[in-house]
């Protein structure tokens, strides 16, 4: 074993930056920075200063539910906790506290790093459900106690702060959205970054193996329990990291902002995206956001849409939309992606149209026992109709039967060039 | 200074009524190979998770060159230098072999509950995980996933985590369960290649494993050893012949 | 005195409806490793349930086909969702019922709105079935008293009595040699899973008139009853009976003696600062025990957790 031989071994792992590690990320950071030039408006801003805060919320979510394991119903405390300190040393900054805003965020972070490792330190003792249930607890107290320490969290009406009242970083003042933005994507990127990293350390590893196999870490000389508190510390660190992003993009934080309702949302963002993977929370966020913006503009049971759509992820695609992307690696490497392109394309419309028709039939009953009124009158696809009669549901109902009959019927054909695009023959 | 690596003093486990083991005695000294044998519900595997800290013994003491182990949590004893296999497979499936052995090895080379390294870049590390591949003959799977490997293979696999961390008593609990004779040859040559120079405490039921490989056997019956020394004077031993060997003893004499 | 009693009772009430759903949660937990988490929301479709029975045949009716439509509902749910992500883990199940329970929470909306249903008591049972010192209790909470009993009653029959109980306890215990002698263990999950949500019916059918019909009855009661199996014991039914009367008198008591905090520290000897509203501990001095009511149970089980860590009555770990 001489210096010769251990040249090669490691000769590709030791430089500290290449060129295929740092160029999804500066991809990533440029088109952030190009982003508000083709969304100017600033509802547009606040949309993706919304979904950039929820993506780091979800990466931090999945340090426990993805890589450890470890399933929370009370992960928007840290974020809320975080936040909430944020907001008051804000105020602080108003009161003469020299701290630029940029850096707040390192703020909260810590505050909801001292809360993770508080709770941490009982409630990692065990994985499983056991966990999810003290998550759960631990969370509906905090909530609670959010409406009767109203000194801290200000009770109904939550906490407000000023962001701009800190020294000017740069000269700028984050007066506009724009420059919110520039200081949520740098957290976005930075925290992102981060997470990465840190599911490449030995901890991260370690943690995988606790998830995969808590028995054998310990006979390896690891304590699970202390494997998981780590992870729920940089968790909640991260959580911490979001809530403030949140306080300065909002400049209010609330009860909501720290209850089940938040902490169950964002276990939906992050198994619809994918919680087996890196980027699952990413998607995740950015479909969730758009759900809840885009969707939720037109129609009221957009929530009904979202719990569907999560139930059926769990039956069907339990690795989600990233796993449904990286199921197509074996095609892509093998070559044969194309294969699977016309029977997607056939079936693109049929699925659509079923999709569309069955939400239709939703729409309109939904419609026929909530009319305000007696109002008859309905606006669905741009169509106006009346709906207390049977006609509409009863063509939409047939649009449905009819989509998906096709559907069924192009299924065997995917099915066919699943098969042959998974299959490595050698080529006549 | 010459405490014996693993020493049982009077160690008792029951569950509920039952009492699985009954006051063992045992010391095993420093580079012994040591053997357990007994018929099936004898308590070979309680008494293997009473030393590992799987369970904290009913009464009695688990001593580890000299110190008192008993009722430490699994990770404890095994940052005291001991370290086991399993019966079952018991491997991180979704893992390379490669990351596998490397999960055995961090604790040890100092890299714990590391947050500001990077995985693969040590050196270090990497050099060790690959010699120990080598050992065990699974260099060229090294990038596989373990779970995919055939069963001989993870069970290889089993003891080269085991003897990563570089721990210097190793337990194996019947690590040629289930494998053919060639295969069985393959094991056993692999277990005195890695063990050289440490204290091994093995359970088995292929008795040609064990007069092959062990320095002295001890027969556990009912939770109870009632022989225990070389493999010669076991195998003459009436004692033993009469509660548990008998027939199979003389097949395997022959 | 009087009010003591009456708030026993009324502790009572609270705590054998919190264990009807309890006694099934751990039921259904204790057999099939599942944490239900949609358990109140199966507590919310019978209260519903029974509620639109009620326009038709009256209350009667409703309170026996309410509970069976439920469990029939519930046991479709475990054959045809349930168990197809039973082979993913505990945890994917969980997450399973987590999203059940959203999805139930947005059909009651969606078929019944969000505004709270006037479902009431019948009117057989309208009337003080007696009264302390004043205090008239109603005949609808000794009903409901008697049916939480008599179902705990009939469990624990046929959990230690019959032929049916014994294999569900072996089942508990030993989920694959049970198979081996010839049970249908998927059946058997399947009925449990049916027995556990018909009991989540049945109490929501008795408690609707009480607490109220409305969307949120699920949030409200369903973090409770996961917080009550935690500090009694994952699994144990005692230990559930036994957290669900201690968490149903801590609130009764706690809504029914306005003790504030000022009371108390001006008792000990500290006075109130002139300028209360900008005191840095001004919710110290206005906090009182019905506002500290909701948080009791949350409370309980975090030093529980930390004291007892298998919570009241459950195994040792092993």
């Amino acid at each position: 074993m001489s210096l010769a031989s251990k040249t090669p071994l490691t000769a590709g792992t030791s430089r500290l930056i290449s060129l295929s590690n740092t160029m999804p990320w500066a991809f990533a950071a440029l088109f952030l920075l190009c982003l508000p030039f083709v969304f100017q408006s600033n509802s547009a801003l606040t949309i993706m200063n919304q979904m950039a805060i929820t993506i780091v919320f979800a990466l931090s979510y999945n340090m426990l539910l993805g890589q450890g394991g470890m399933l929370s119903f009370g992960h928007a405390v840290y974020m809320g906790l975080g936040g909430f300190f944020a907001m008051h040393v804000m105020n602080m900054v108003e009161g003469g506290l020299w701290l630029p805003l940029p850096l707040l965020p390192i703020v909260g972070g810590l505050f909801g790093l001292i809360f993770a490792f508080l709770i941490g330190s009982f409630s990692t003792r065990r994985a499983g459900t056991v966990f999810a249930m003290i998550s759960l607890g631990v969370g509906e107290l905090i909530a609670a106690c959010s409406v009767i320490i109203v000194v801290f969290f200000g009770g109904e009406e939550g906490i407000s702060g000023d962001r701009t009242m800190g020294p000017p970083v740069f000269g700028y003042e984050f007066l506009t959205q724009q420059e919110v933005y520039y200081l949520t994507i740098f957290w976005l990127l930075l925290a992102t970054l981060l997470m990465y990293l840190f599911s490449r350390t030995p901890i991260g590893r370690i943690t995988n193996a606790v998830r995969d196999n808590e028995e054998r870490a310990e006979f390896l000389g690891y304590s699970q329990r202390n494997v998981r508190w780590i992870s729920f510390c940089a968790s909640g660190f991260f959580a911490g990291v979001a809530g403030s992003l949140f306080a300065i993009n909002f400049e209010i934080l609330t009860e909501e902002n720290l209850n089940l309702a938040t902490s169950g949302s964002i276990l939906l963002v992050t198994f619809i995206g994918g919680a087996g993977f890196f980027v699952g929370p990413i998607i995740g966020a950015v479909v969730f956001t758009l759900l809840q913006t885009v969707l939720g503009l037109h129609t009221e049971l957009w929530s009904l849409y979202l719990g569907i759509l999560f139930v059926s992820c769990v039956m069907f695609f339990p690795s989600g939309f990233a796993g449904l992307v990286a199921m197509h690696r074996r095609p892509f490497a093998l070559g044969k992606l194309h294969l699977l392109i016309k029977p997607y394309l056939k079936a693109a419309i049929p699925v659509v149209t079923s999709v569309l028709s069955l939400a239709a039939i939703l729409e309109i009953l939904f419609h026929k026992r909530h009319g305000y009124g007696g109002d008859h009158e309905m606006v669905l696809y741009g169509i106006a109709f009346d709906s207390s009669g049977y006609q509409a549901i009863a063509m939409a109902a047939v649009i449905a039967a009819i989509s998906l009959f096709l559907v069924s019927r192009i299924l065997p054909e995917i099915r066919a060039a699943w098969d042959s695009a998974n299959h490595a023959e050698s080529r006549t | 200074m010459n405490a014996p690596a693993i020493e049982l003093r009077n160690l008792e486990k029951s569950f509920g009524l039952a009492r699985i083991i009954q006051g063992v005695n045992l010391k095993i000294a420093k580079g012994e190979r040591h053997a357990v044998i007994g018929p099936n519900g004898a308590g070979k595997s309680t008494l293997f998770n009473l030393i590992t800290g799987r369970f904290a013994p009913t009464s009695g003491g688990v001593f580890l060159h000299g110190e008192d182990v008993s009722g430490l949590k699994p990770f404890e004893i095994n940052r005291r230098g001991l370290s086991r296999s399993f019966q079952v497979t018991n491997i991180f499936s979704n893992m390379t072999v490669f990351e596998n052995i490397r999960c055995g090895l961090l604790w040890t080379m100092g890299y714990r509950y590391s947050f500001w390294h990077m995985i693969g870049r040590q050196a270090d590390v990497t050099e060790k995980a690959d010699e120990i591949l080598a050992q065990i003959n699974l260099t060229q799977r090294r990038n596989e996933l373990a779970g995919t490997l055939a069963y001989a293979e993870q069970r290889a696999l089993e003891i080269g985590i085991t003897i990563a961390g570089g721990a210097d008593i190793i337990l194996l609990d019947e690590p040629c369960a289930g494998m053919s004779h060639s295969e069985t040859d393959l094991i056993v040559d692999l277990i005195r290649k890695v063990t050289e120079d440490k204290t091994l405490l093995i359970v088995e039921h292929d008795m040609g494993v064990i007069f092959d490989l062990a320095d002295r056997i001890s027969v556990l019956v009912y939770g109870e050893v009632i022989e225990s020394d070389t493999p010669d004077v076991v195998r003459a031993s009436a004692r033993v012949k009469e509660a548990y060997l008998g027939a199979s003893l003389e097949e395997e004499a022959m | 005195m009087a009010l003591f009693l009456v708030n026993v009772l009324d502790g009572l009430v609270t705590g054998l409806l919190l264990f009807m759903l309890c006694s099934g949660l751990t039921l259904i937990f204790s057999m099939m490793g599942v944490l239900n988490f949609a358990h109140a929301s199966f507590y919310m479709l019978g209260a519903y349930f029974a509620y639109q029975i009620s326009l038709v045949t009256g209350f009667w009716a409703g309170l026996i086909i309410a509970p069976l439509v439920v469990g029939v509902i519930g046991a479709g749910i475990e054959r045809y969702g349930l168990r197809r992500v039973h082979k993913f883990g505990h945890v994917p199940e969980l997450i399973f019922t987590f999203g059940l329970a959203l999805l139930i929470e947005e059909a009651v909306q969606f078929f019944w709105g969000k505004s709270q249903l006037p479902f009431s008591e019948p009117e057989a049972l309208d009337f003080a079935a007696f009264a302390i010192a004043g205090n008239a209790f109603p005949a609808y909470k000794v009903f409901m008293i008697f049916v939480a009993m008599g179902i705990f009653l009939t469990l624990l029959y046929i959990l230690t009595k019959t032929r049916i109980g014994m294999t569900i306890q072996a089942a508990l215990s030993y989920p694959e040699t049970v198979q081996n002698l010839g049970h249908n263990v998927p059946l058997v999950f399947m009925c449990v899973f049916g027995v556990g949500t018909a009991m989540a019916g049945l109490a929501g059918v008795i408690a609707g008139p009480v607490l109220g019909v409305f969307p949120g009855m699920a949030v409200q009661l369903g973090s409770i009853v996961f917080v009550t199996i935690v500090i009694g014991g994952l699994g144990s039914l005692w230990g559930a009976l036994v957290a669900s009367l201690i968490i149903g008198w801590m609130q009764t008591f706690a809504t029914a003696y306005d003790v504030t905090a000022e009371q108390i520290l001006t008792a000990i000897g500290f006075t109130k600062p002139e300028l209360i509203w900008d005191h840095p501990l001004q919710d110290l001095w206005t906090l009182t025990l019905p506002q500290l009511g909701p948080i009791l149970p949350y409370l309980l089980m975090v030093i529980v957790l930390v004291l007892r860590p298998q919570g009241l009555m459950g195994k040792r770990e092993s």
